[in-house]
């Protein structure tokens, strides 16, 4: 704050500048600058501290914080990942959480752009209150569906299945979806929907070559909240599996060792935050937008 | 209500091939597309939620002990619950004001850096990081020692640098002849004059704590026209004597001795020898205190217990605050760039300080960005678990505790009160109804 109003004297656009007034506006804002550089260092410590704590070797860690790298690399080692990678319980449970990543992506997609297209271009009754009803569900603790789902899944066979997984995961990713959805297919142009209703186009086919292709941009956002979503989730997974473990299932259940299982907590959650990571850099354009259409709009 | 009407509704296909379907069929292509959603929102949310409501009044499991609020009275009564109700009233009146206000912050200052794209990304990235790693990140970050946990890393160093460790930090005297403490450093009780020996003995000092370089101690010969002494540790194996220096004894090297008057102003100081010896030359006749400075004694930085039970809560809420710091930032940030321009410039020409431009312009403009992101962290901060169960250590789960991990651990944590654990579950939703009223509203004044 104090940083804002000290930087906040110093004009922003100005007509015409001399030399010497835009060396002083240069230098005015070094401190801000700096300050900026140490936050966003800061911002990156934690992330960093994972990577090379996954990285020392048990033995070494108990002399001294993942730091200890900078000045003896030596420590620096990939044996932790080969013991990781050849941990059974941890490689079938991130493909277990692929699997339900996959599947908790791609099926409410489906279903929320089915809906999003009639909420947005088809007419029936109580159309608007049907879309209130799926606002309302936006904001429902997904602690109301625990207990009552554990027992449905109990007697369908559904406990312990990465099918439960998904479907509980679409569930309760359907209200944001439609609703982002819904929001994003009303843009379209109206005339463009009409002229292919006059062409004699059927709904379906209008869906699926008109709808979903101009509906990309929101589709590729959705997939990215959902994908980092189901990949991240703890809760669901704690409540209805017990031997099917997602990666972030597995590392809690080691918890209880915190210090003795470093080194193997260490690399499996690095693996675990690293690919929604990589998601987030290759499409950070969708994701900002997603972000953007969901709280803004 | 059960997994049948899954299966039972029909997957929406039969696409009229009519030009003008009528009334009905229109209806029923729109029911088509909104089936599926229909099935997943009645059978996995909707049912649920009413079940949910209903089983909160039962005890235990099922419908068939009618408990009445039994299960609201357990709630409001018992210590584990109030602790988790009073954590999550600090969550709810720290986080989302603090979130917010840090992503306003960010966002007006970024604007004024040319590598803005940068900072939001290293500020935004752990977004996309599950709230569980973070939290085990950031207990490997808070880990007490200082030679493990890097907070208590970077804060020892930064101390270090402004108030050094003392170099016995564990010394206390050998003799009641020094008194004092370790805080204010010790002082010979008996006035000392020119010409005669001060021993300031030390014991309590462990092996590895002798200074490097420490030789036998000697007690050094009178100087005339000043004072002189020894500062030793007044510890020999198997005996010795106290307050006299001995075969075998070490003199302490490197210890700060500071001379007072009589009125306690301080005169001179100095540093012992290898063997324990100092001397204040030169002086005045009259009485003199000698001592040795507080410094010396201390303490090094042991380290903030970040995951003891009373700062557990500050320590996840710091972990969450860097995680959703981005979101804010990035939210903020893109209601800043779709502000009016020439509003501000406009104050800016009627001859407002930056300042008041921010205070009376942006601020007012910004307010229903802003409240978007207060409501969403609202609605973050009182379904908070993730983060919660990683970071805290099993001692202080129980301090640590919020009405999401109360209600996980009643319904699934080996006890399976389904009826209690429901009863948090409302409590939880009842606490957000006001802001889906709040949503509601809002849309249906925009439809």
């Amino acid at each position: 704050m104090a940083a804002a109003a000290e930087s906040a004297t110093v004009p922003i656009v100005r007509p015409k500048e001399s030399t010497a007034t835009k060396t002083l506006r240069v230098l005015g804002k070094a401190p801000l600058q700096l300050l900026l550089v140490l936050i966003a260092l800061l911002w990156l410590v934690p992330t960093i501290g994972i990577f090379l704590t996954s990285l020392i070797a048990p033995e070494d860690y108990t002399n001294g914080g993942w730091w200890q790298i900078f000045s003896k690399p030596s420590v620096a080692t990939w044996e932790n990942y080969d013991a990781i990678f050849s941990n059974e319980t941890i490689t079938k449970s991130l493909w277990t959480t692929a699997l339900i990543a996959i599947g908790g992506t791609v099926l409410p997609i489906i279903v929320a752009a089915l809906a999003g297209y009639a909420f947005a271009w088809l007419e029936f009754p109580g159309r608007d209150w049907l879309f209130i009803a799926v606002i309302a569900l936006l904001v429902v603790p997904l602690q109301m569906a625990l207990i009552p789902i554990f027992k449905v899944y109990d007697t369908l066979h559904l406990y312990d299945t990465i099918a439960g997984l998904i479907l509980f995961h679409t569930a309760f990713g359907l209200p944001f979806a439609i609703f982002l959805l819904r929001n994003f297919f009303i843009g379209i142009p109206k005339d463009i929907l009409e002229s292919a209703r006059i062409d004699g186009a059927s709904e379906i086919r209008i869906f699926v070559r008109l709808i979903l292709p101009l509906g990309l941009p929101a589709i590729a956002a959705l997939a990215i909240f959902q994908f980092l979503w189901t990949w991240n989730d703890l809760l669901v997974a704690l409540v209805f599996a017990r031997d099917v473990q997602p990666i972030t299932v597995a590392i809690f259940s080691q918890l209880r060792q915190f210090g003795a299982n470093i080194e193997l907590i260490a690399p499996a959650t690095f693996i675990s935050l690293a690919i929604p990571l990589c998601v987030f850099f290759a499409f950070q354009r969708y994701f900002v937008q997603g972000l953007l259409a969901g709280s803004v709009k | 209500m059960s997994g049948a009407s899954i299966t039972a509704e029909p997957p929406p296909r039969a696409a009229p091939e009519a030009k003008e379907p009528g009334r009905w069929r229109k209806y029923a292509l729109a029911a088509g597309f909104l089936a599926p959603a229909a099935v997943f929102l009645t059978v996995w949310v909707i049912y649920p939620t009413i079940y949910t409501i209903v089983q909160s009044f039962y005890a235990g499991s099922g419908f068939g002990d009618f408990a009445g609020f039994d299960n609201y009275r357990t709630l409001f009564t018992t210590d584990i619950f109030q602790t988790a109700i009073k954590n999550n009233f600090i969550w709810v009146a720290v986080v989302p004001a603090l979130v917010t206000a840090i992503g306003l912050v960010f966002a007006v200052l970024i604007e004024r850096i040319s590598w803005s794209v940068a900072f939001k990304t290293a500020v935004f990235m752990p977004m996309a990081i599950s709230a569980f790693a973070a939290g085990i990140t950031w207990r490997i970050m808070y880990e007490q020692d200082p030679d493990q946990g890097a907070v208590n890393a970077g804060i020892r160093s930064v101390k270090d640098t402004f108030t050094p460790a003392g170099v016995l930090s564990s010394a206390s005297p050998s003799t009641d002849e020094l008194s004092g403490s370790p805080t204010t450093g010790y002082t010979l009780a008996d006035s000392v004059e020119p010409g005669e020996v001060a021993s300031l003995g030390l014991t309590r000092i462990p092996p590895d704590e002798v200074p490097e370089g420490a030789e036998q101690a000697v007690k050094p010969e009178p100087l005339q026209g000043g004072i002189d002494g020894v500062v030793w540790r007044d510890f020999k194996p198997g005996g010795g004597k106290a307050g006299e220096v001995e075969q075998d004894e070490l003199g302490l090297p490197g210890v700060t001795v500071e001379l007072k008057d009589a009125s306690g102003m301080k005169v001179a100081s100095t540093t012992t020898e290898a063997n324990g010896t100092f001397s204040f030359e030169d002086l005045e006749d009259g009485d003199y205190r000698v001592g040795i400075g507080a410094a010396t004694f201390a303490k090094p930085f042991g380290g903030v217990s970040w995951l003891g039970e009373r700062l557990i809560t500050p320590s996840i809420i710091i972990a969450y605050i860097w995680i959703w710091a981005g979101f804010a930032m990035v939210v903020i940030a893109a209601g800043l760039a779709a502000m009016p321009r020439d509003v501000l410039e406009a104050a800016r020409t009627d001859g407002a300080t930056e300042w008041q431009v921010f205070r009376r312009v942006t601020i007012p403009l910004l307010a229903p960005v802003l409240a978007v992101v207060f409501i969403t962290m609202l609605i973050n901060v009182l379904k908070v678990f993730d983060i919660v169960i990683s970071i805290a250590p099993g001692s202080v789960q129980d301090d640590a505790s919020v009405l999401a991990v109360s209600m996980w651990r009643t319904s699934f944590g080996g006890t399976n009160n389904f009826g209690l654990g429901s009863a948090v579950a409302v409590f939880i939703f009842v606490l957000v109804i006001p802001i889906l009223l709040l949503n509601v509203r809002r849309f249906r004044r925009e439809i």
